[in-house]
Formats: structure tokens, C-alpha cells, sequence
């Protein structure tokens, strides 16, 4: 099972033709995921990989193929379009992947959602994999992941890896992975992601990767003392980040006591997770964390 | 991007949000002639980025236009240091010479997007003048928070319910309104991650002045302000920053030795962490991205390399969309270029990492290959 993706997921992909956009689709497609449609305006008509059919628009990649997941590749001042342009196709569930997308056109893209039934993921994400349903929606690399029972939350993309790397490592299998995304306006955030993975049978423990910036660890914090019944182990990195500088990620720059490290790790120690003291850690931790609760790999 | 007060000014006095009357000025006798004009006395204040020049002299009052080319020609001599800079502060290439202002009360305006509530935020306080992160730590309920709905915009009765919190009576209360609307449309036009103005001021006769302006940019809208993008100050960023910068590479200076090349944000912040965990101290953070080419690994080491404090070099490549391969091509080549014999600890895994493997072992360079974090952070230290 797993959640948001499975073998039921319908992938369209939005910027199919352009450099990333194709490579990544067709690594999605090697690794099993179901790619339906394309959608590159002006494109249409076209085959990619001689048999994924190109459209001009999303509305007519849903009506053709049935596609209910969106996942996008367009450059930064194309994003916002391509995501609304998707919601308002009725498509319930977006991958945004493009990372330098303004800050006011994810504020605005935000509150058009706010009245949709509609799931955007990111942007500036590496999307979502489950590898028992061999389902990849992003940018990871899909060999490192195993199935299993543990779920991935992150708000980084290589540090995800790194983490799916050590846990698989340790012979830990993972549920679902999802990036949630380094931008300051994203659209799903650590507690809706928390609570799916809280109602998925398929869950027995989750590892929840944040980072330096805005306050969004302290929210999982309060959601896991109040409602998280699982096991799950918390990293926060940038701890060595001065304040006021911009961490790569939009996101990370610490303005205020509650953006630092320190504070969200102390969040997650009151909340009862399990602190993974460095990134080093993470397998080893969430290992512990496993055997402690009696569940298997 | 962070742009100079004066430029700030000249962006509010576009939108009719009124300021004082000023003068840039870069040498001591173009701050004597500026204080002439107004009338013989002025405020002198040093244009550079960082905060906290009131508290280090970088604002001085001149009682005389001969008061004023001295400090003005003190404050363009030295580098200012303030608590929001390095001990090397940053260089006062021009000064603000500004009119005296009649200041009655001061207050304290901002926006800035709300990551929580995912839109504009306007941020009032009548607590205008100070350190607005020590108000919100002593009296946070002196601060009026107003969300603003990106449809609709300022709406008036929160502009007026603003006016009301800050007590504000007769005239200030009615020019309130427009004054705030005009700094939200300033906001949205420039995409503006912060507009501050610390203090409003409420003068004699019961006009709003704005004595004080600072602006923020989204780096990510740049594509779309091209004027805007000629404001950017190259003189106020550190010199391998704005290099990086230039190159589209994502470099922080830190204080450290260990040079760090990785690809990702939050790795990036994870092998800083770690580093740090083991004891050594890392100058830098870089993410060179992830569809790097082997120039640009190149230009990212090369940085490095030309930092003088490096004395090691720590890589971490989880090879997805970037190669092993191209990051070690790109590795070797700015060693040879740079004629470095810096000792370099490499962890590498996924795409071709046999190949990267290979390419730095046949280079000849001075390579320990590590297979885990905490290996490499262990090796790091070693090679210290």
C-alpha cells in the first residue's frame, strides 16, 4: 500500500520534452511507474519514447488517458502555471519538482489551492517513490530504495537519498518516501504527510528528515505528542549554518529562535521521537528505534 | 538580494510613500555640500548591507556642513562591523546624507511572506526604533500581525484597524491607509521577500515619514526585474560568495578549513553537521546542484582551492542526476589548474561512481575514498 502513490497512479508529465523532464520520465518508467501522458504546449501529437503520447495541454492528457498525477518539470516562471493548470484540470494529486520558483507566485498558487481538492507536493522536491509498488514519481535514484515498512518525510532531496541509503543498507525497507520540498511556500507539509502515513496500514515507523528555517518541524512536533501513535525517529540539520544566510534551500536561512536547529531538535526530544544525533546516524538510530519497538526491518 | 537604504528610498518615494529629503554622497566634500542644502545640519548614514550600523556609529547626526564631511569621510574610510557582520565588516563606499526629522512618535512596519500562512504578512508595532526581534521576544503582544489574502490584497479596514493599534490620531490616521496599501503594491511589484521600515514616524505636524527603508528581494524573481538586478552591490558580498553567486553555485564562507563539495542543499547541511560533529570546522557550504556539468564541479573546487583558510577537502556526491564521473572530471581539473596538493577525502555513491572512483585514483591526487558519512567525517579529521 504505502501512501499518496501506488500501482494505480496514472503519472502525466508536465515539461516531458525538455532535458530533465525526459530523462527523469524515462527513469520513472524503468523503474515501473505507470507514465500515461506528456505535456509540452506546442508539442502535442508527438510520442515520447515511442509510447507515451505528447499533448498540447493538461485537459487533454485527463480526458485521453485518465492521468490523476501530476508531475512537473517546467522552468521556475512556467511553474505556477503548469500547476494551476493541472488543479483546475481536476487532477488530485502534483509533483512539482522545479526548484526557483518565486516566493509570491507559490503564495498565490497556495491560496488558489486552498479552495481545490487537490494535493500539491513541493515545488523544489524530489517527489515520491514506493518501491513495493514500484512506483516513482521524482527524481531518486530507485535502486537504492527497498521495500518495506518504514516511511520517509524530508524536506531535502540528496539527504533523502542518503537516509534511504543508510536504512536500506541496515536491510530497512521503506513504505513511501516523500520530499516534501526546500522552499519557504510549499504545498503539503510535514503533519498532512504525518498524518497519512498514521492511517497506513502498510507504516509501522517513520523517519522524518527537516532542516534549519520557518517553523514547520515544530508543527510535526506538536502533531506527533498529540496524535502520532508510531515510532518515529527526527533529524534537523543545519546546525553549523551562521543566521541570515541562505542554506542552498530557499527555505533554510534562520530568522528567529525557533528557525535553528537546536529548537526543533529540543521539539522533537519533548514530543518523544527519537533523535538521530547526526546524519551519520540515521540507519543505526531508526534500527534501534525498530528493534525497541519490536518490529522487524 | 539585499539592495542599499538609499535605493530602498528611492523605490518608496516611486510609490509615494514619503521619505526624507537625502543625498548620496561617496566622498567627504559631496556630504559638506548635501548638509549645506539642507540647511547645515544633517544625519549621515553609512549605505551597506548588513544591520545594526545605529548601535556601531554607522548613523551620526553632523550639526555643521563641515561636521558632516568629517564624519562622512570617518565612516567611507573604515569598514563597519556590526554584530550582523564578520570581524572584517563590510566596506561604506557611500554615505546617505539626510534632512533632520521632526520625530514625534516612532513605529515599526514590515511585510514579509508568512511560510505558516503560506501569504503576505504586514507586521506593526508601536514600538518603533528598536531591535523588532527583541521586541517580539519581551513583548510580543505589541506586535499587530495582519495576513493579507493575495486576491484581494490590503483591504482598508485592515490598513485602518493597523492605524487604530498603532494609536495613531488626526492626520497620520488618515494618511495611514494609503501609505500602507502603497507599501503592499511595492511588495508585490518588486517581489520583495522583506520591505521594513524601522522607524515610521509620526512628524510635528502630523505627517508619516519613513526614516528608515530596507528591502529584500526574491533571488528567484530576478529572472523577471532586470532593473532591479542592476541594484545588486558587489562590494557588500563576500568575495568567493559573489563569485559562486555569478556561477549559479550555492556557496556560504564559513570560518572553518575543510573545503565541502557536495551536491544538495540538505546534504550539504548534513556534511557540515557532521564535520562539525567530528570535530573539524568546515569553510563552507556548497551545492553545486544537480545537473552540474564538469566545468562548473571544476569552477565549484576551484573556489575552494583559491579560499586561503582550506587546508583539506571533504567531497560527498550521491550521484542521481550529477554523475561520479563528471564530479570527479571536474575535481581533477581544478586541482590541476589550482597546482594544488590539498588532500582531498572523497565519498561518492550511485550514477558511474566505478567511473569516479577510477578517474581520481589514475589522477594521481591526494585521495582518500570513504565509504560512509561517518567514515568521511572520521577521514577528514585525519587529514588535518
Amino acid at each position: 500500500m504505502g501512501i499518496l502513490v501506488d500501482e494505480n497512479t496514472r503519472v502525466m508529465v508536465q515539461g516531458i520534452t525538455g532535458r530533465e523532464g525526459s530523462f527523469h520520465a524515462r527513469n520513472c518508467m524503468a523503474y515501473g511507474a505507470n507514465v500515461v501522458a506528456g505535456v509540452t504546449p506546442g508539442r502535442g501529437g508527438s510520442l515520447f519514447e515511442d509510447t507515451v503520447p505528447v499533448f498540447n495541454s493538461v485537459e487533454e492528457a485527463v480526458a485521453e488517458t485518465a492521468a490523476n498525477m501530476a508531475l512537473i518539470f517546467v522552468p521556475p516562471p512556467f511553474a505556477a502555471d503548469a500547476i494551476v493548470e493541472s488543479a483546475d484540470a481536476g487532477v488530485p494529486l502534483i509533483a512539482c519538482i522545479t526548484e526557483g520558483v518565486p516566493a509570491l507566485d507559490m503564495v498565490r498558487v497556495a491560496r488558489y489551492l486552498e479552495d481545490q481538492p487537490v494535493r500539491l507536493i513541493g515545488p523544489n522536491c524530489p517527489g515520491l517513490i514506493n518501491p513495493g509498488a514500484r512506483c516513482k514519481v521524482g527524481i531518486m535514484p530507485g535502486a537504492i530504495h527497498l521495500p518495506g515498512r518504514t516511511g520517509i518525510v524530508s524536506r531535502s532531496g540528496t539527504l533523502t537519498y542518503e537516509a534511504v541509503g543508510q536504512l536500506t543498507g541496515l536491510g530497512i525497507g521503506q513504505s513511501t518516501c516523500v520530499g516534501i520540498g526546500g522552499d519557504p511556500i510549499i504545498g503539503t507539509s510535514f503533519v498532512e504527510v504525518l498524518r497519512l502515513f498514521q492511517e497506513d496500514d502498510d507504516t509501522d515507523a517513520v523517519v522524518l528528515i527537516g532542516e534549519i528555517g520557518g517553523s514547520m518541524e515544530q508543527d510535526a512536533a506538536a502533531y506527533i505528542a498529540a496524535e502520532f501513535t508510531k515510532p518515529i525517529s527526527a533529524l534537523v540539520v543545519g546546525a553549523s549554518a551562521p543566521p541570515g544566510k541562505r542554506m542552498g534551500h530557499a527555505g533554510a536561512i534562520i530568522t528567529g529562535e525557533s528557525a535553528t536547529a537546536e529548537a526543533k531538535m529540543r521539539a522533537f526530544r519533548e514530543a518523544g521521537a527519537v533523535i538521530i544525533p547526526t546524519p551519520a546516524d540515521i540507519g543505526s538510530a531508526t534500527q534501534e528505534m525498530l528493534r525497541a519497538n519490536g518490529l522487524s526491518a | 538580494m539585499k539592495i542599499h537604504e538609499y535605493q530602498a528610498k528611492e523605490i518608496f518615494s516611486g510609490y509615494g510613500i514619503p521619505v526624507p529629503q537625502g543625498s548620496v554622497a561617496s566622498s567627504a566634500d559631496e556630504a559638506r555640500a548635501a548638509t549645506e542644502r539642507f540647511g547645515g545640519r544633517a544625519v549621515i548614514k553609512a549605505q551597506v548591507h548588513a544591520g545594526g550600523r545605529g548601535k556601531v556609529g554607522g548613523v551620526k547626526v553632523a550639526q555643521s556642513p563641515d561636521d558632516a564631511a568629517e564624519t562622512a569621510g570617518a565612516m567611507l574610510a573604515a569598514s563597519l562591523v556590526t554584530n550582523q557582520t564578520g570581524p572584517e565588516g563590510v566596506p561604506v563606499n557611500q554615505v546617505l546624507v539626510e534632512e533632520l526629522a521632526d520625530i514625534t512618535t516612532e513605529m515599526y512596519l514590515a511585510l514579509t511572506v508568512d511560510r505558516v500562512e503560506r501569504r503576505p504578512v504586514l507586521l506593526a508595532s508601536a514600538s518603533g526604533g528598536m531591535d523588532i526581534e527583541e521586541v517580539a521576544a519581551t513583548s510580543p503582544e505589541s506586535i499587530h500581525t495582519e495576513a493579507i489574502d493575495p486576491v484581494l490584497g490590503l483591504m482598508p479596514y485592515q490598513a485602518r484597524r493597523i492605524a487604530r493599534r498603532l494609536g495613531l490620531e488626526g492626520p497620520a490616521s488618515s494618511a495611514a491607509p494609503g501609505l500602507l496599501s502603497s507599501l503592499y503594491q511595492l511588495f508585490v511589484d518588486n517581489d520583495c521577500t522583506l520591505v521594513e521600515v524601522n522607524p515610521l514616524i509620526v512628524t510635528g505636524d502630523g505627517g508619516l515619514v519613513a526614516l528608515d527603508a530596507k528591502i529584500n528581494l526574491d533571488d528567484d524573481s530576478m529572472f523577471r526585474r532586470p532593473a532591479l538586478r542592476e541594484l545588486r552591490d558587489r562590494a557588500q558580498e563576500d568575495e568567493l560568495e559573489a563569485q559562486a553567486a555569478e556561477l549559479d553555485i550555492a556557496y556560504v564562507n564559513l570560518d572553518g578549513d575543510v573545503g565541502c563539495l557536495v551536491n544538495g542543499a540538505g546534504l550539504a547541511m548534513a556534511t557540515l553537521d557532521v564535520t562539525s560533529a567530528a570535530g573539524a570546522a568546515p569553510a563552507n557550504f556548497l551545492d553545486v546542484g544537480g545537473g552540474a556539468s564538469v566545468e562548473k564541479v571544476a569552477s565549484a573546487v576551484g573556489i575552494i582551492l583559491s579560499d586561503e583558510k582550506v587546508r583539506r577537502v571533504l567531497v560527498n556526491i550521491f550521484g542521481g542526476i550529477l554523475r561520479c564521473d563528471i564530479a570527479a572530471e571536474g575535481i581533477v581539473q581544478a586541482y590541476r589548474a589550482a597546482n594544488s596538493d590539498l588532500p582531498v577525502v572523497v565519498r561518492m555513491l550511485g550514477t558511474n561512481v566505478d567511473d569516479g572512483k577510477r578517474i581520481l585514483q589514475e589522477s594521481g591526487l591526494p585521495v582518500v575514498f570513504t565509504d560512509t558519512l561517518s567514515e568521511a567525517a572520521e577521514a577528514i579529521k585525519q587529514a588535518g
